[in-house]
Protein backbone atom coordinates (compact mmCIF):
# COMPACT_ATOMS: atom_id res chain seq x y z
CA UNK A 1 0.00 0.00 0.00
CA UNK A 2 1.28 3.57 -0.92
CA UNK A 3 2.35 5.47 2.14
CA UNK A 4 0.02 7.69 3.36
CA UNK A 5 2.82 10.53 4.32
CA UNK A 6 6.28 10.00 2.55
CA UNK A 7 8.90 12.79 3.79
CA UNK A 8 12.51 12.83 1.59
CA UNK A 9 15.43 14.93 2.64
CA UNK A 10 13.94 17.42 4.73
CA UNK A 11 16.08 19.70 6.07
CA UNK A 12 15.53 22.98 8.03
CA UNK A 13 18.23 25.40 9.48
CA UNK A 14 16.49 28.34 11.57
CA UNK A 15 17.00 31.48 10.59
CA UNK A 16 18.93 31.69 14.10
CA UNK A 17 21.35 29.57 12.93
CA UNK A 18 20.22 26.36 14.84
CA UNK A 19 19.78 22.88 12.58
CA UNK A 20 16.28 21.59 13.49
CA UNK A 21 16.36 18.57 11.07
CA UNK A 22 18.90 17.18 8.62
CA UNK A 23 17.93 15.12 6.30
CA UNK A 24 14.97 13.32 7.49
CA UNK A 25 13.40 10.60 4.95
CA UNK A 26 10.27 8.50 6.60
CA UNK A 27 7.29 7.02 5.76
CA UNK A 28 4.07 6.57 7.35
CA UNK A 29 1.72 4.20 6.37
CA UNK A 30 -1.85 4.08 6.49
CA UNK A 31 -3.72 3.77 9.57
CA UNK A 32 -1.06 3.10 11.62
CA UNK A 33 0.42 4.94 14.98
CA UNK A 34 3.47 6.14 14.24
CA UNK A 35 5.24 7.19 18.36
CA UNK A 36 8.13 9.99 17.20
CA UNK A 37 10.54 9.66 20.37
CA UNK A 38 12.79 12.17 21.22
CA UNK A 39 14.24 14.30 24.00
CA UNK A 40 13.52 18.13 24.35
CA UNK A 41 14.59 20.07 21.57
CA UNK A 42 15.28 16.74 19.19
CA UNK A 43 12.93 18.41 16.30
CA UNK A 44 10.12 16.80 16.44
CA UNK A 45 7.84 19.68 17.09
CA UNK A 46 9.80 21.16 14.02
CA UNK A 47 9.22 18.85 12.00
CA UNK A 48 5.37 18.06 12.33
CA UNK A 49 5.15 21.97 12.10
CA UNK A 50 6.35 21.73 8.26
CA UNK A 51 4.01 18.70 7.45
CA UNK A 52 1.47 21.05 8.93
CA UNK A 53 2.40 24.42 7.00
CA UNK A 54 3.37 26.07 10.64
CA UNK A 55 7.34 26.01 9.49
CA UNK A 56 9.00 25.87 5.86
CA UNK A 57 11.90 23.97 5.10
CA UNK A 58 15.06 24.89 4.03
CA UNK A 59 15.32 21.69 1.44
CA UNK A 60 13.60 18.76 0.63
CA UNK A 61 9.76 17.61 0.10
CA UNK A 62 6.90 15.97 1.83
CA UNK A 63 3.65 14.72 0.63
CA UNK A 64 0.49 13.77 1.89
CA UNK A 65 -1.44 11.52 0.12
CA UNK A 66 0.41 12.15 -2.82
CA UNK A 67 -0.28 15.97 -2.37
CA UNK A 68 2.81 18.06 -2.11
CA UNK A 69 2.71 19.91 1.00
CA UNK A 70 3.36 23.65 -0.40
CA UNK A 71 1.62 23.11 -4.33
CA UNK A 72 -0.72 21.49 -3.28
CA UNK A 73 -1.68 22.68 -0.12
CA UNK A 74 -5.00 22.89 0.06
CA UNK A 75 -5.80 19.07 -0.44
CA UNK A 76 -2.70 17.86 1.50
CA UNK A 77 -3.75 20.26 4.66
CA UNK A 78 -7.37 19.71 4.63
CA UNK A 79 -6.61 15.78 5.31
CA UNK A 80 -4.56 16.57 8.24
CA UNK A 81 -5.78 17.58 12.14
CA UNK A 82 -3.45 18.75 14.30
CA UNK A 83 -3.43 19.01 18.27
CA UNK A 84 -0.52 21.36 19.77
CA UNK A 85 1.20 20.93 22.69
CA UNK A 86 0.25 24.07 23.60
CA UNK A 87 -3.17 24.83 25.30
CA UNK A 88 -3.86 27.43 22.82
CA UNK A 89 -7.03 28.52 22.59
CA UNK A 90 -9.83 31.20 22.37
CA UNK A 91 -10.55 31.70 25.82
CA UNK A 92 -14.25 33.34 25.31
CA UNK A 93 -15.60 31.27 22.87
CA UNK A 94 -17.50 28.82 24.10
CA UNK A 95 -17.00 25.01 23.13
CA UNK A 96 -19.64 24.68 20.27
CA UNK A 97 -18.66 27.90 18.49
CA UNK A 98 -14.75 27.42 18.22
CA UNK A 99 -15.51 23.95 17.07
CA UNK A 100 -17.97 25.36 14.19
CA UNK A 101 -15.23 27.63 13.34
CA UNK A 102 -12.43 24.83 13.20
CA UNK A 103 -14.60 23.01 10.65
CA UNK A 104 -15.31 26.02 8.95
CA UNK A 105 -11.80 27.33 8.62
CA UNK A 106 -10.79 23.73 6.89
CA UNK A 107 -13.42 23.83 4.19
CA UNK A 108 -16.21 21.80 5.30
CA UNK A 109 -20.04 22.53 5.76
CA UNK A 110 -21.48 22.52 9.19
CA UNK A 111 -22.71 19.73 10.34
CA UNK A 112 -24.08 19.61 13.94
CA UNK A 113 -24.42 15.81 14.26
CA UNK A 114 -21.09 15.18 13.31
CA UNK A 115 -19.79 17.91 15.65
CA UNK A 116 -21.81 16.36 18.40
CA UNK A 117 -20.72 13.23 18.04
CA UNK A 118 -17.88 14.24 18.57
CA UNK A 119 -18.26 15.98 21.47
CA UNK A 120 -19.91 13.47 22.72
CA UNK A 121 -16.94 10.81 22.00
CA UNK A 122 -14.79 13.20 24.06
CA UNK A 123 -17.20 13.69 26.98
CA UNK A 124 -16.87 17.03 26.32
CA UNK A 125 -21.00 17.89 25.40
CA UNK A 126 -22.36 18.93 28.94
CA UNK A 127 -19.59 21.64 28.39
CA UNK A 128 -20.21 22.47 25.11
CA UNK A 129 -22.11 26.21 26.18
CA UNK A 130 -19.52 26.68 28.31
CA UNK A 131 -16.42 29.21 27.67
CA UNK A 132 -13.60 27.41 27.01
CA UNK A 133 -11.76 29.68 29.34
CA UNK A 134 -13.35 28.08 32.53
CA UNK A 135 -12.62 24.59 31.51
CA UNK A 136 -9.84 22.61 33.49
CA UNK A 137 -6.66 21.97 31.67
CA UNK A 138 -7.37 18.54 30.69
CA UNK A 139 -10.62 19.97 29.34
CA UNK A 140 -8.86 22.29 27.01
CA UNK A 141 -6.98 19.42 26.06
CA UNK A 142 -10.28 17.39 25.18
CA UNK A 143 -11.34 20.92 22.88
CA UNK A 144 -7.95 20.88 21.25
CA UNK A 145 -8.34 17.12 20.21
CA UNK A 146 -11.95 17.90 19.05
CA UNK A 147 -10.98 21.09 16.83
CA UNK A 148 -8.23 18.89 15.30
CA UNK A 149 -11.09 16.45 14.67
CA UNK A 150 -13.70 18.16 13.76
CA UNK A 151 -13.20 18.14 10.12
CA UNK A 152 -12.76 15.01 9.69
CA UNK A 153 -9.02 13.95 9.31
CA UNK A 154 -7.71 11.18 8.00
CA UNK A 155 -4.70 12.15 9.64
CA UNK A 156 -4.59 13.29 13.39
CA UNK A 157 -1.24 15.02 14.62
CA UNK A 158 -0.58 14.72 18.64
CA UNK A 159 2.48 16.65 19.74
CA UNK A 160 2.65 15.71 23.06
CA UNK A 161 -0.65 15.11 23.86
CA UNK A 162 -0.19 13.53 27.12
CA UNK A 163 2.48 16.36 28.62
CA UNK A 164 1.18 17.77 31.77
CA UNK A 165 -2.33 15.41 31.73
CA UNK A 166 -3.04 13.22 34.88
CA UNK A 167 -2.78 9.68 34.52
CA UNK A 168 -6.22 8.82 34.51
CA UNK A 169 -7.20 11.43 31.43
CA UNK A 170 -3.78 9.79 30.16
CA UNK A 171 -5.69 6.36 30.17
CA UNK A 172 -8.76 7.80 28.42
CA UNK A 173 -6.29 9.51 25.77
CA UNK A 174 -5.01 5.93 24.68
CA UNK A 175 -8.20 4.72 24.39
CA UNK A 176 -9.65 7.45 22.15
CA UNK A 177 -6.82 6.98 20.16
CA UNK A 178 -6.85 3.81 19.51
CA UNK A 179 -10.43 4.02 18.76
CA UNK A 180 -9.30 6.60 15.92
CA UNK A 181 -7.05 4.25 14.80
CA UNK A 182 -9.46 1.23 14.77
CA UNK A 183 -11.40 4.00 12.55
CA UNK A 184 -8.98 4.00 10.17
CA UNK A 185 -7.26 7.37 11.11
CA UNK A 186 -3.12 7.36 10.83
CA UNK A 187 -2.00 8.64 14.08
CA UNK A 188 1.53 10.81 14.74
CA UNK A 189 2.25 11.15 18.11
CA UNK A 190 5.35 12.80 19.35
CA UNK A 191 6.79 12.11 22.91
CA UNK A 192 9.47 11.88 25.18
CA UNK A 193 7.45 9.51 27.71
CA UNK A 194 8.55 6.78 26.68
CA UNK A 195 5.67 4.57 28.43
CA UNK A 196 3.56 5.98 25.95
CA UNK A 197 5.20 5.05 23.09
CA UNK A 198 5.47 1.43 24.38
CA UNK A 199 1.91 1.21 24.76
CA UNK A 200 0.50 2.76 21.68
CA UNK A 201 2.46 2.54 18.50
CA UNK A 202 2.71 0.21 16.12
CA UNK A 203 6.39 1.76 14.69
CA UNK A 204 8.64 3.96 16.43
CA UNK A 205 11.03 6.64 15.28
CA UNK A 206 13.71 8.01 17.53
CA UNK A 207 14.58 11.29 16.49
CA UNK A 208 17.55 13.24 18.44
CA UNK A 209 19.94 16.27 17.13
CA UNK A 210 17.51 16.57 14.02
CA UNK A 211 18.96 13.28 12.95
CA UNK A 212 16.03 10.05 12.77
CA UNK A 213 18.04 7.24 14.40
CA UNK A 214 16.03 4.58 13.93
CA UNK A 215 12.43 3.78 12.74
CA UNK A 216 11.18 0.62 13.51
CA UNK A 217 8.00 -2.07 14.44
CA UNK A 218 7.97 -1.31 18.43
CA UNK A 219 8.04 -5.29 18.51
CA UNK A 220 10.79 -5.35 16.20
CA UNK A 221 12.95 -2.72 17.85
CA UNK A 222 12.39 -3.97 21.26
CA UNK A 223 13.45 -7.69 20.35
CA UNK A 224 16.40 -6.52 18.30
CA UNK A 225 17.68 -3.99 20.46
CA UNK A 226 16.48 -5.23 23.84
CA UNK A 227 18.69 -7.22 26.31
CA UNK A 228 17.91 -8.96 29.27
CA UNK A 229 19.74 -8.72 32.72
CA UNK A 230 20.21 -11.60 34.80
CA UNK A 231 21.22 -10.78 38.25
CA UNK A 232 22.69 -12.53 40.85
CA UNK A 233 22.94 -12.13 44.84
CA UNK A 234 25.92 -13.85 46.16
CA UNK A 235 26.09 -15.33 50.09
CA UNK A 236 29.81 -14.43 50.01
CA UNK A 237 31.34 -10.97 48.47
CA UNK A 238 33.88 -11.48 45.98
CA UNK A 239 36.92 -9.19 45.84
CA UNK A 240 36.97 -9.24 41.99
CA UNK A 241 35.92 -10.87 39.02
CA UNK A 242 36.84 -14.51 38.22
CA UNK A 243 39.13 -14.19 35.21
CA UNK A 244 37.62 -16.43 33.02
CA UNK A 245 35.00 -14.43 32.74
CA UNK A 246 34.49 -11.87 29.87
CA UNK A 247 33.90 -8.42 31.57
CA UNK A 248 31.85 -7.15 28.26
CA UNK A 249 28.58 -8.98 29.83
CA UNK A 250 29.68 -9.44 33.15
CA UNK A 251 29.41 -6.76 36.22
CA UNK A 252 30.19 -7.03 39.71
CA UNK A 253 28.75 -4.67 42.12
CA UNK A 254 30.93 -2.79 44.73
CA UNK A 255 30.31 -4.03 47.47
CA UNK A 256 30.86 -7.86 45.82
CA UNK A 257 27.62 -8.98 46.79
CA UNK A 258 26.24 -8.84 43.30
CA UNK A 259 26.80 -10.25 39.82
CA UNK A 260 24.92 -8.85 36.51
CA UNK A 261 24.56 -10.57 33.39
CA UNK A 262 23.76 -8.94 30.73
CA UNK A 263 22.80 -10.77 26.93
CA UNK A 264 20.87 -10.66 23.90
CA UNK A 265 17.10 -11.36 23.76
CA UNK A 266 17.98 -12.73 20.20
CA UNK A 267 20.55 -14.88 20.99
CA UNK A 268 20.56 -18.51 20.51
CA UNK A 269 23.08 -19.89 22.77
CA UNK A 270 22.79 -16.86 25.70
CA UNK A 271 25.34 -18.17 27.68
CA UNK A 272 23.76 -18.70 31.48
CA UNK A 273 23.84 -22.37 31.75
CA UNK A 274 28.21 -21.75 30.94
CA UNK A 275 27.77 -18.74 33.50
CA UNK A 276 26.30 -21.20 35.92
CA UNK A 277 28.43 -24.29 35.62
CA UNK A 278 31.68 -21.65 35.83
CA UNK A 279 30.10 -20.06 38.75
CA UNK A 280 29.65 -23.60 40.39
CA UNK A 281 33.11 -24.74 38.96
CA UNK A 282 34.63 -21.60 41.52
CA UNK A 283 32.49 -22.53 44.17
CA UNK A 284 30.76 -18.91 44.06
CA UNK A 285 27.53 -19.96 46.41
CA UNK A 286 24.04 -17.89 44.60
CA UNK A 287 21.95 -16.90 47.16
CA UNK A 288 18.96 -15.57 44.83
CA UNK A 289 18.52 -14.47 41.32
CA UNK A 290 16.48 -12.63 38.87
CA UNK A 291 16.12 -11.62 35.87
CA UNK A 292 14.76 -8.60 34.24
CA UNK A 293 13.91 -7.22 30.23
CA UNK A 294 15.03 -3.70 29.16
CA UNK A 295 12.34 -1.61 28.48
CA UNK A 296 12.20 1.08 25.54
CA UNK A 297 13.15 3.60 28.00
CA UNK A 298 16.82 1.63 28.05
CA UNK A 299 16.69 1.42 24.02
CA UNK A 300 16.33 5.06 23.93
CA UNK A 301 18.78 6.00 26.09
CA UNK A 302 21.54 3.45 24.86
CA UNK A 303 21.02 4.56 20.95
CA UNK A 304 21.39 8.05 22.04
CA UNK A 305 24.36 8.04 23.56
CA UNK A 306 25.66 5.78 21.23
CA UNK A 307 24.97 7.93 18.20
CA UNK A 308 25.46 11.41 19.76
CA UNK B 1 -11.65 29.05 -3.01
CA UNK B 2 -12.46 28.28 0.19
CA UNK B 3 -15.63 30.05 1.40
CA UNK B 4 -16.24 28.17 4.91
CA UNK B 5 -12.83 29.43 5.71
CA UNK B 6 -14.01 33.19 5.11
CA UNK B 7 -17.15 32.55 6.44
CA UNK B 8 -15.90 31.21 10.05
CA UNK B 9 -13.23 33.73 9.64
CA UNK B 10 -15.80 36.23 9.67
CA UNK B 11 -18.23 35.03 11.88
CA UNK B 12 -15.46 34.67 14.42
CA UNK B 13 -14.53 38.27 14.35
CA UNK B 14 -17.86 39.64 14.36
CA UNK B 15 -19.15 38.22 17.22
CA UNK B 16 -15.95 39.46 19.03
CA UNK B 17 -17.46 42.53 18.10
CA UNK B 18 -20.87 41.67 20.00
CA UNK B 19 -18.80 40.46 22.83
CA UNK B 20 -17.22 43.95 22.88
CA UNK B 21 -20.22 45.78 22.14
CA UNK B 22 -19.42 48.66 24.59
CA UNK B 23 -15.82 49.24 23.78
CA UNK B 24 -15.94 48.45 20.02
CA UNK B 25 -19.78 50.50 19.44
CA UNK B 26 -20.10 52.51 22.38
CA UNK B 27 -17.56 54.01 23.18
CA UNK B 28 -16.49 55.40 19.91
CA UNK B 29 -19.75 57.26 19.76
CA UNK B 30 -20.02 58.69 23.10
CA UNK B 31 -16.33 60.19 22.35
CA UNK B 32 -17.53 61.52 18.65
CA UNK B 33 -20.08 62.57 20.48
CA UNK B 34 -17.92 64.56 23.35
CA UNK B 35 -16.20 65.88 20.10
CA UNK B 36 -19.37 67.47 18.89
CA UNK B 37 -20.54 68.88 22.00
CA UNK B 38 -17.26 70.85 22.30
CA UNK B 39 -15.90 71.33 18.84
CA UNK B 40 -19.53 72.00 17.67
CA UNK B 41 -21.41 73.55 19.83
CA UNK B 42 -19.34 75.26 22.27
CA UNK B 43 -16.29 76.43 20.16
CA UNK B 44 -17.95 76.09 16.72
CA UNK B 45 -20.37 78.79 17.72
CA UNK B 46 -17.83 81.10 17.82
CA UNK B 47 -16.21 80.24 14.83
CA UNK B 48 -16.98 81.64 11.38
CA UNK B 49 -18.10 79.55 8.38
CA UNK B 50 -16.20 77.79 6.36
CA UNK B 51 -16.26 77.91 2.63
CA UNK B 52 -20.34 79.13 3.54
CA UNK B 53 -20.51 75.88 5.55
CA UNK B 54 -21.39 76.11 9.27
CA UNK B 55 -18.35 74.94 11.36
CA UNK B 56 -19.97 71.95 13.39
CA UNK B 57 -21.35 70.76 10.08
CA UNK B 58 -17.78 71.02 8.74
CA UNK B 59 -15.96 69.19 10.69
CA UNK B 60 -18.71 66.42 10.56
CA UNK B 61 -17.32 64.20 7.92
CA UNK B 62 -13.75 64.83 9.15
CA UNK B 63 -14.93 63.49 12.63
CA UNK B 64 -16.64 60.74 11.44
CA UNK B 65 -13.23 59.81 9.23
CA UNK B 66 -11.24 59.89 13.03
CA UNK B 67 -13.31 57.24 14.34
CA UNK B 68 -13.80 55.08 11.05
CA UNK B 69 -9.48 55.18 10.60
CA UNK B 70 -8.62 54.66 14.48
CA UNK B 71 -11.36 51.98 14.97
CA UNK B 72 -10.62 50.27 11.30
CA UNK B 73 -6.63 49.87 12.36
CA UNK B 74 -7.19 48.91 16.14
CA UNK B 75 -9.80 46.57 15.11
CA UNK B 76 -7.93 44.51 12.42
CA UNK B 77 -4.52 44.63 14.19
CA UNK B 78 -6.01 43.34 17.48
CA UNK B 79 -8.04 40.60 15.21
CA UNK B 80 -4.87 39.09 13.56
CA UNK B 81 -2.29 39.72 16.72
CA UNK B 82 -4.31 38.18 19.39
CA UNK B 83 -4.48 34.71 17.76
CA UNK B 84 -0.36 35.39 17.50
CA UNK B 85 -0.12 35.93 21.26
CA UNK B 86 -2.40 33.35 22.55
CA UNK B 87 -1.20 30.78 20.39
CA UNK B 88 -4.43 29.94 18.16
CA UNK B 89 -2.93 31.26 15.20
CA UNK B 90 -1.46 27.28 14.76
CA UNK B 91 -5.02 26.75 13.36
CA UNK B 92 -5.52 29.51 10.84
CA UNK B 93 -1.87 28.82 9.41
CA UNK B 94 -2.39 24.82 9.15
CA UNK B 95 -5.65 25.73 7.32
CA UNK B 96 -6.31 25.15 3.74
CA UNK B 97 -6.94 28.40 3.63
CA UNK B 98 -4.84 30.94 1.30
CA UNK B 99 -3.48 34.51 2.26
CA UNK B 100 -6.49 35.84 0.20
CA UNK B 101 -8.97 34.11 2.15
CA UNK B 102 -7.59 34.58 5.54
CA UNK B 103 -7.66 38.48 4.49
CA UNK B 104 -11.03 38.43 3.43
CA UNK B 105 -12.58 36.76 6.42
CA UNK B 106 -10.41 39.37 8.84
CA UNK B 107 -10.18 42.50 6.88
CA UNK B 108 -13.51 42.06 5.92
CA UNK B 109 -15.06 41.63 9.42
CA UNK B 110 -12.86 44.53 10.53
CA UNK B 111 -14.04 46.60 7.80
CA UNK B 112 -17.56 45.61 7.69
CA UNK B 113 -17.45 46.99 11.55
CA UNK B 114 -16.05 50.44 10.86
CA UNK B 115 -18.42 51.38 8.07
CA UNK B 116 -21.41 50.25 10.67
CA UNK B 117 -19.89 52.38 13.30
CA UNK B 118 -19.49 55.45 10.27
CA UNK B 119 -23.07 55.26 10.03
CA UNK B 120 -24.21 54.76 13.18
CA UNK B 121 -21.87 58.22 14.04
CA UNK B 122 -23.67 59.93 11.17
CA UNK B 123 -27.41 59.18 12.81
CA UNK B 124 -25.51 60.18 16.25
CA UNK B 125 -24.22 63.55 14.71
CA UNK B 126 -28.12 64.38 13.00
CA UNK B 127 -29.02 64.88 16.93
CA UNK B 128 -26.16 67.80 17.49
CA UNK B 129 -25.91 69.45 13.73
CA UNK B 130 -28.49 69.72 10.32
CA UNK B 131 -26.03 68.50 7.90
CA UNK B 132 -26.92 67.17 3.95
CA UNK B 133 -25.32 64.70 2.13
CA UNK B 134 -24.46 65.39 -1.76
CA UNK B 135 -23.43 62.83 -3.15
CA UNK B 136 -24.72 59.41 -0.89
CA UNK B 137 -23.21 57.19 -3.31
CA UNK B 138 -20.03 58.75 -3.30
CA UNK B 139 -20.14 59.54 0.37
CA UNK B 140 -20.53 55.36 1.01
CA UNK B 141 -18.06 54.87 -1.27
CA UNK B 142 -15.52 56.65 0.73
CA UNK B 143 -16.70 55.29 3.87
CA UNK B 144 -15.91 51.80 2.18
CA UNK B 145 -13.01 52.24 0.72
CA UNK B 146 -11.20 54.03 3.86
CA UNK B 147 -12.79 51.05 5.88
CA UNK B 148 -11.01 48.53 3.55
CA UNK B 149 -8.09 50.24 3.76
CA UNK B 150 -6.78 51.43 6.93
CA UNK B 151 -8.24 47.59 7.84
CA UNK B 152 -5.62 46.67 5.49
CA UNK B 153 -3.41 48.65 7.64
CA UNK B 154 -4.61 47.62 10.81
CA UNK B 155 -3.87 44.07 9.41
CA UNK B 156 -0.02 44.21 8.68
CA UNK B 157 0.45 46.23 11.68
CA UNK B 158 -1.24 43.17 13.93
CA UNK B 159 1.11 40.54 11.51
CA UNK B 160 4.38 42.88 12.31
CA UNK B 161 3.69 43.87 15.90
CA UNK B 162 5.74 41.16 18.37
CA UNK B 163 4.41 42.85 21.43
CA UNK B 164 1.36 44.82 23.27
CA UNK B 165 3.80 47.99 22.99
CA UNK B 166 4.40 47.52 18.86
CA UNK B 167 0.63 46.98 18.56
CA UNK B 168 -0.03 50.57 20.34
CA UNK B 169 2.91 52.56 18.75
CA UNK B 170 1.91 53.15 15.51
CA UNK B 171 -2.12 53.86 15.75
CA UNK B 172 -0.55 56.71 18.57
CA UNK B 173 2.45 58.15 17.01
CA UNK B 174 1.47 57.81 13.18
CA UNK B 175 -2.41 57.38 12.61
CA UNK B 176 -3.29 59.84 15.38
CA UNK B 177 -0.86 62.70 14.14
CA UNK B 178 -1.72 62.35 10.69
CA UNK B 179 -5.46 62.24 11.31
CA UNK B 180 -5.15 65.19 13.32
CA UNK B 181 -3.76 67.04 10.85
CA UNK B 182 -5.40 65.81 8.09
CA UNK B 183 -8.11 68.32 8.12
CA UNK B 184 -10.84 67.08 10.08
CA UNK B 185 -11.22 70.28 12.27
CA UNK B 186 -9.89 72.99 9.15
CA UNK B 187 -9.93 73.65 6.19
CA UNK B 188 -5.65 73.21 4.88
CA UNK B 189 -6.40 75.88 3.09
CA UNK B 190 -6.55 77.60 6.50
CA UNK B 191 -2.52 76.95 6.89
CA UNK B 192 0.23 79.16 6.31
CA UNK B 193 2.59 77.92 3.88
CA UNK B 194 5.16 75.72 3.99
CA UNK B 195 2.24 73.39 5.85
CA UNK B 196 0.10 73.35 3.10
CA UNK B 197 2.16 71.83 0.79
CA UNK B 198 3.44 69.64 3.74
CA UNK B 199 0.33 68.53 4.21
CA UNK B 200 -0.19 67.51 0.71
CA UNK B 201 1.75 64.47 1.57
CA UNK B 202 -0.40 63.06 4.29
CA UNK B 203 -2.52 60.70 2.99
CA UNK B 204 -5.52 61.20 5.33
CA UNK B 205 -5.86 65.21 3.83
CA UNK B 206 -7.18 63.04 0.55
CA UNK B 207 -9.66 60.69 2.27
CA UNK B 208 -11.45 63.85 4.33
CA UNK B 209 -10.91 66.01 1.44
CA UNK B 210 -13.10 63.52 -0.81
CA UNK B 211 -15.43 62.69 1.96
CA UNK B 212 -16.64 66.26 3.14
CA UNK B 213 -16.65 66.51 -0.88
CA UNK B 214 -19.22 63.81 -0.52
CA UNK B 215 -21.29 66.09 1.59
CA UNK B 216 -21.26 69.42 0.71
CA UNK B 217 -19.52 69.43 -2.68
CA UNK B 218 -16.30 71.66 -1.09
CA UNK B 219 -12.74 70.28 -1.06
CA UNK B 220 -9.43 70.94 -0.42
CA UNK B 221 -7.80 68.92 -3.17
CA UNK B 222 -9.47 67.59 -6.50
CA UNK B 223 -11.69 64.63 -5.56
CA UNK B 224 -10.42 62.68 -8.20
CA UNK B 225 -7.25 62.86 -7.05
CA UNK B 226 -8.75 62.13 -3.63
CA UNK B 227 -10.28 59.20 -4.97
CA UNK B 228 -7.00 58.19 -6.99
CA UNK B 229 -4.92 58.36 -3.73
CA UNK B 230 -7.74 56.34 -1.94
CA UNK B 231 -7.30 53.42 -4.10
CA UNK B 232 -3.18 53.45 -4.17
CA UNK B 233 -2.77 53.54 -0.89
CA UNK B 234 -4.99 50.65 -0.41
CA UNK B 235 -3.35 48.71 -3.31
CA UNK B 236 0.31 49.95 -1.54
CA UNK B 237 -1.25 47.91 2.01
CA UNK B 238 -2.27 44.38 -0.08
CA UNK B 239 1.25 44.38 -1.85
CA UNK B 240 2.90 44.46 1.68
CA UNK B 241 0.14 42.01 2.83
CA UNK B 242 0.63 40.15 -0.18
CA UNK B 243 4.77 39.76 0.42
CA UNK B 244 3.99 39.16 4.42
CA UNK B 245 1.98 35.74 3.41
CA UNK B 246 4.40 34.84 0.48
CA UNK B 247 8.09 35.18 2.68
CA UNK B 248 6.25 34.37 5.78
CA UNK B 249 7.53 37.21 7.40
CA UNK B 250 6.84 36.93 11.21
CA UNK B 251 3.92 34.15 10.33
CA UNK B 252 6.25 31.61 9.41
CA UNK B 253 9.40 30.24 10.58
Amino acid sequence: MKPIISISNLTKTYASGQQALSEINLEIQRGEIFALLGPNGAGKTTLIGIICGLVTQNEGSVSVDGHDIQKEFRAARAMIGLVPQELSTAAFETVLSTLNFSRGLFGKPPNAAYIEKVLRDLSLWDKRNAMIITLSGGMKRRVLIAKALCHEPQILFLDEPTAGVDVELRRDMWQMVRQLRDSGVTIILTTHYIEEAEEMADRIGIINKGRLIVVEEKTKMMDSLGSKQLTLTLREPLSHLPDTFEPDSLALSENGHTLTYTYGTQQQDNGISELLRQLSEQKIEIKDLHSSESSLEDIFVNLVKEKA
Amino acid sequence: MNYYAIRAIYIFEMSRAWRTLMESIAAPILSTSLYFVVFGAAIGARMGEIDGIGYGAFIIPGLVMLSLLSISVSNASFGIYFPKFSGTIYEILTAPASAIEIVLGYVGAAASKSVILGLLILLTARLFVDYEIAHPVWMLAFLLLTAITFSLLGFIIGLWANDFQQLQIIPLMVITPLTFLGGAFYSIEMLPEPWQTISLFNPVVYLISGFRWSFYGISDVNVVISFGMTIFFMLSCLAVIRWIFNSGYRLRS
